[in-house]
């Protein structure tokens, strides 16, 4: 706090809560405009889609700064507290990243399974052991 | 070697001065500290809750789409997609807004403007929770989702929904159109009126309406001609596709990816329980700021920064429970 007057920090107070509220509706707008209400139709470009995904998690992430340096006061606390803060949610990328990954192979998984399944289980033509599977596994 | 000797000295000297205690390290006291280091712990909690909500939609084929799923709210009958919840949002915004105000006033040893200042934080909070108990009540009991089944659905095929005598109605669909599953005969309540009369009132359904235009329909189970009524009385409307190597087959609607109803309850119920926590710990501290207790212990009103801080977590979260639920 410290060097700010009093009647300062109150202003960049009321600042932060209409930045704030301007960046969630810029949000609400932008994830509405990707889904199609706004402009009919974008919705179906995968382009908007994964722009629009980004414009909203980089929008989100400033929010969380704001409220972190500035509602939390993490701007006014010793560079020590702030890192053993912040340098260990570095570990959630790589969770994201890895579980993320994780998801899409169960997807590719299943698929693959769902197609294994509706091909035609006619005998013919096939190896010994794939008859041993069948034979074993149903 | 002098200055090498000095400095060794000099560290000596800051070694003995740092264990006769009264130094804080990172210059923050302990409450506040151990505060940052929960709200640390809290967040990989929050992170695990979603991450693996992350994981669970990407390994669907599909989602039930936000702006489908949250379209409804208290104040009337039209549907406007994802404007509830942002009420919502900015509910928890300003309660934000006054939290801050409150620890300022509590630097400044100014009792009555810390109380004014928290009542309408807790205001606030309880206006969330209000919200979110009303989004709750309209999921469970009008729209039936529990945590072990979800009825929001999502075409993967284009098609045409069948009528109630098995012809094919115009009401047409493509591929990722949302659906909700009702339950036969409106709202669930009343049994068995219709008995094996599902031939009337063949009007075409709304495809999005909410529990309205099924009171014609039997409601026994079994498999109809324009639909099929489960066990629990669910009616699955059949449709034929019309593109792509499944044509002309016919299909009904199936339930949306199951993890979807618990993810939502368990992830939002995580979060609302910190804002009820919140909001009990704000009046139990701001009772004690009325009485003058934290005037009394001379420090600014430490407590009140500390709940605060707990508090703009509680509103940090919500910024990514409303990305990942609501907007993306």
């Amino acid at each position: 706090m410290g060097h700010l007057s009093y009647e300062e920090s109150i202003k960049k107070v009321y600042q932060g809560l209409i930045l704030l509220g301007v960046v969630t509706l810029i949000e609400v707008g932008l994830s509405l405009f990707g889904k199609g209400y706004i402009i009919g139709g974008v919705e179906d470009y995968k382009a908007v889609i994964y722009l629009v995904g980004l414009g909203l998690i980089v929008l989100s992430l400033y929010k969380a700064y704001f409220i972190i340096y500035e509602f939390m006061h993490m701007r006014y606390e010793v560079k020590g507290l702030a890192l053993s803060v912040l340098l260990p949610t570095l570990l959630l990328i790589w969770a994201i990243i890895a579980f993320f990954q994780e998801g899409g192979s169960w997807k590719d998984r299943r698929d693959q399974i769902q197609e294994k399944n509706a091909e035609p289980s006619d005998a013919q033509g096939m190896l010994p052991d794939d008859v041993y599977r069948l034979e074993n596994f149903g | 070697m002098a200055t090498t000797d000095t400095v060794v000295e000099h560290e000596v000297h800051d070694d003995k001065e740092l264990w006769s205690g009264a130094k804080e390290p990172f210059k923050a006291s302990y409450g506040k500290l151990m505060m940052w280091y929960f709200l640390l712990s809290d967040a990989f909690t929050f992170a695990g809750f979603l991450i693996a909500y992350g994981a669970l939609r990407f390994s669907s084929p599909t989602w039930p789409v936000p702006d489908f799923v949250f379209k409804t709210h208290p104040f009337g009958s039209s549907e406007l997609p994802l404007i509830f919840v942002t009420v919502m949002s900015f509910l928890l915004i300003i309660s934000s807004v006054t939290m801050v105000r409150g620890v300022q006033e509590g630097h400044r040893n100014n009792t009555k403007g810390v109380v004014f200042w928290m009542l309408l934080t807790i205001l606030g909070g309880i206006g969330f929770l209000s919200c979110q108990a009303w989004e709750w009540t309209n999921l469970i009991a009008t729209e039936h989702m529990t945590v072990t089944r979800n009825p929001f659905g999502t075409h993967v095929e284009s098609g045409v929904y069948l009528n109630d005598d098995g012809s094919e109605s115009d009401e047409v669909f493509e591929a990722g159109a949302s659906y909700l599953i009702h339950k036969a005969g409106g709202h669930g309540h009343g049994h068995g009126d219709d008995h094996g009369d599902d031939s009337h009132g063949g009007e075409a359904h709304s495809d999005d309406g909410h529990g309205d235009g099924h009171g014609a329909h039997a409601t026994d189970p079994g498999d109809y001609k324009g639909h099929v009524i489960d066990n629990e009385g669910f009616l699955h409307r059949k449709y034929k596709v019309t593109e792509g190597p499944n044509e002309g087959m016919v299909k009904y609607e199936s339930f949306g990816p199951k993890s979807f109803g618990a993810l939502f309850f368990f992830i939002t119920g995580f979060h609302g329980f910190h804002v009820f926590s919140g909001v009990v710990f704000l009046f139990i501290i701001m009772i004690n700021a009325a009485s003058g207790l934290y005037v009394e212990r001379n420090n600014g009103h430490e407590m009140v920064e500390k709940i605060g801080l707990y508090w703009h977590f509680v509103d940090l979260v919500w910024v990514f429970v409303f990305l990942v639920f609501y907007l993306l």
